[in-house]
């Protein structure tokens, strides 16, 4: 049962539950750091300063798209359709900046990018309506819309899959592959899009709302917030988020490929924000928890690969991460009954 | 004598006379006697593909070259696209057995799935011809590269760079493990490389036809081995993302990067930006002619179908920076639209 101490856990003022809170957190942190302290005594390489900045980018797209999702959880809501997002919008600006039947002569990429851009508010204001106005369960609703979104870009602008970037788009490049002082572009770009959003929750009207909402929606209808159209912006941000996230993963193998749609790319979010701390019923953790999760999860690919552990050995163990993560969550953030309502997951 | 010249004028005109009269006409030369029964055994037949997806170089390549090719022959050719799901693509060919075309052409998403329905769609009378991706259970015709050769290709390929002098060390990026094209694959490296015990694999791990997986992977790889000697790849379209990441650590010239696939214009571009080293192209032009040749075989023959089953596995090119303007000449670099209007 909630109190109004925890409901003001995301007003953050101190309180005595957030003691609970931290013990989930100290579990992630706990286990993150004996398995990185273990890895660099018995895996000679794994402490060098490449590999850990390879560490690092090869999590920061994962990284980015929680950041995304952990805010929409936050209000209590989920959206599967990001990585559609990701991959259509990106997808749309690529295809519109080479010839097409659209523009024959094709676009020059900012402005390709700038379509694409507008693509994805297009459906993520969709989204967000349907969420927001139909009543329907995010779950469900954004599960269709990533399917709706995937067909629409398919049908419209798309003839393939793998799309190469322009030879004018080398400012994506730069954000993927690019370095800054040694130090990976994309890696700068994950710490801007966490410092970014952990500000604007905590500093903002907006975020505020978004934890009032993901506490007790009615509650916080009732208190005056605006509900609704919240709901629709916090879809269109994680659709920004998705979007950037995107680029990145174009900027870095030179395409985009839309089949990441049928990927287990949006599985692997979940579970960095849940893994991190960010609970399914609402309301609670920050971009923080966002940080350990990424960091748990880089550490464990990197660890795996340079140990060369199977594929189906590496699916397992992620797997059951995923369900002790799980586990954790519905021990210290159970369903509240007094605000749980069908479709919640 | 008189009676002789009438003969002669007699034989002369009746040879003159269709020539003289062909010329007024059009009729010169004679009919192709067997021509009118191959057009009518193929006129009006129906062909389904069934490929893992559409939308991508290899079967948009061998969906267009199949409609350039037998259409004009009054062949009806459609497509059931199940989007990289093995369920719907089983759902897609029990419906054919229901519908009964007279051809399926299966592309295989791994080597057990579409097994049993092949043989169902057989057993139906419905001819199956299998494409670059085999099913455990062998139908009319496969068509498609012999991937235990690739993978000795690569292997060899890699054992030629990797010898003495360097540090023999090699990784390998498969696709989806469960596929036909990384299964054989596998076995035909492991053929060569267990008789080359100066070859170390140092890493052997899956990215699942993905580029993004291959370059992490691949980085991760690097870092740990920064003498890394070569790496075979399954595909050239996930390892632009494994060449992404040796051109970033700056290891494109120490590095020997193969890999292998279609022989489409982005492994040629890739090729040319030194991404790749090697690419063992299956050629699709021609496995698309292969196929439609295999198809057009068929339905002349009258036999039953799975009566007869044989495969035509594809002469591979080995594409290199260096031989691209050869091969192009032989329809390596082609692009759909190429094939579209072919």
């Amino acid at each position: 049962m909630k109190t109004v101490q925890d409901r003001s856990d995301g007003t953050h003022t101190a309180s005595p539950v957030r003691r609970l809170k931290l013990t989930q957190e100290s579990i992630i942190v706990t286990i993150t750091v004996v398995m990185f302290a273990a890895f660099a005594l018995f895996l000679p390489g794994f402490l060098s300063v490449g590999n850990l900045l390879t560490l690092l980018r090869s999590v920061s797209v994962l990284g980015i798209l929680s950041v995304g999702m952990g805010v929409v959880v936050i209000s209590r809501g989920i959206d599967l359709s990001m990585v559609a997002t990701l991959a259509m919008g990106t997808a749309v600006a690529v295809v519109l900046a080479q010839p097409n039947p659209y523009f024959p002569q094709g676009l020059p990429f900012w402005q390709g990018a700038l379509l694409g851009l507008l693509f994805v508010l297009i459906v993520t204001s969709a989204t967000g309506l349907i969420i927001a106005y139909a009543d329907l369960p995010a779950v469900f609703a954004t599960l269709a819309m990533g399917y709706v979104i995937y067909g629409l870009g398919r049908s419209l602008f798309l003839s393939g899959e793998a799309n190469y970037l322009p030879d004018d788009a080398g400012w994506v490049v730069y954000l993927g592959r690019g370095l800054f002082h040694g130090i990976p572009v994309s890696i700068l770009c994950f710490i801007a899009v966490l410092v970014i959003t952990e500000i604007i929750l905590r500093k903002t009207a907006f975020g505020l709302f978004v934890y009032a909402m993901g506490d007790n929606p009615v509650a916080a209808r009732s208190a005056g917030v605006p509900v609704r159209p919240i709901t629709v912006v916090i879809y269109v941000f994680a659709g920004l988020v998705a979007y950037f996230a995107g680029l990145l993963t174009a900027g870095a193998v030179n395409n985009i490929n839309t089949r990441i749609f049928n990927s287990t790319l949006i599985y692997d979010v979940l579970m960095v924000v849940v893994v991190g701390g960010i609970g399914l019923s609402g309301g609670k953790g920050s971009m923080k928890n966002v940080v350990f999760g990424t960091l748990l999860i880089g550490t464990l690919l990197n660890g795996m690969i340079i140990m060369n552990v199977s594929y189906i050995q590496q699916n397992l163990i992620k797997g059951v991460i995923l369900l002790a993560a799980i586990l954790a969550d519905t021990i210290f953030n159970p369903r509240d009954e007094q605000t749980s309502q069908q479709g919640d997951i | 004598m008189k009676q002789m010249i009438k003969v002669i004028a007699a034989a002369a005109l009746t040879i003159a006379a269709p020539l003289a009269s062909g010329a007024q006409t059009g009729k010169m030369g004679i009919n192709d006697p067997q021509r009118a029964a191959v057009y009518d055994a193929l006129k009006g037949k129906k062909v389904v593909f069934v490929p893992v997806a559409l939308g991508f170089d290899l079967s948009d390549g061998w969906y267009a070259g199949m409609k350039s090719q037998l259409e004009p022959l009054g062949i009806s050719v459609d497509v059931r696209d199940p989007n990289w799901s093995a369920d719907a693509g089983a759902r897609a060919i029990a419906s054919l057995i229901a519908e009964r075309p007279d051809v399926i052409v299966a592309h295989n998403p791994d080597v057990q799935t579409y097994a049993k329905l092949l043989r169902k769609a057989e057993k139906r009378g419905i001819h199956v011809v299998q494409i670059n991706m085999k099913s455990a259970y062998a139908t009319d015709a496969f068509i498609g590269a012999d991937y235990v050769d690739i993978g000795r290709r690569a292997a060899q390929a890699v054992v030629e760079r990797c010898g003495a002098g360097t540090s023999g060390k090699v990784a390998i990026v498969q696709g989806v493990v469960t596929a036909a094209a990384s299964a054989y694959q596998l076995r035909g490296i492991s053929d060569v490389l267990s008789k080359h015990p100066e070859i170390k694999i140092v890493s052997n791990q899956a990215a699942d036809w993905d580029a993004t997986k291959a370059r992490a992977i691949t980085e991760t790889t690097l870092q740990q081995n920064p003498d890394l000697c070569g790496i075979i790849g399954f595909w050239d379209g996930m390892d632009v993302g494994t060449g992404a990441a040796v051109k970033q650590a700056g290891k494109a010239d120490s590095v020997f990067v193969v890999t292998s696939g279609g022989g489409g214009k982005a492994g040629c571009d890739n090729l040319r930006q030194g991404v790749f080293d090697l690419d063992i192209s299956y050629d699709v032009p021609g496995q698309a002619r292969d196929l439609s040749n295999a198809i057009e075989s068929i339905l002349q023959s009258g036999f039953k179908p799975g009566a007869y089953k044989y495969t035509l596995y594809t002469p591979l090119q080995m594409l290199t920076r260096d031989n691209l303007e050869k091969y192009r000449t032989f329809g390596a670099c082609w692009t759909v639209d190429d094939l579209k209007s072919r």
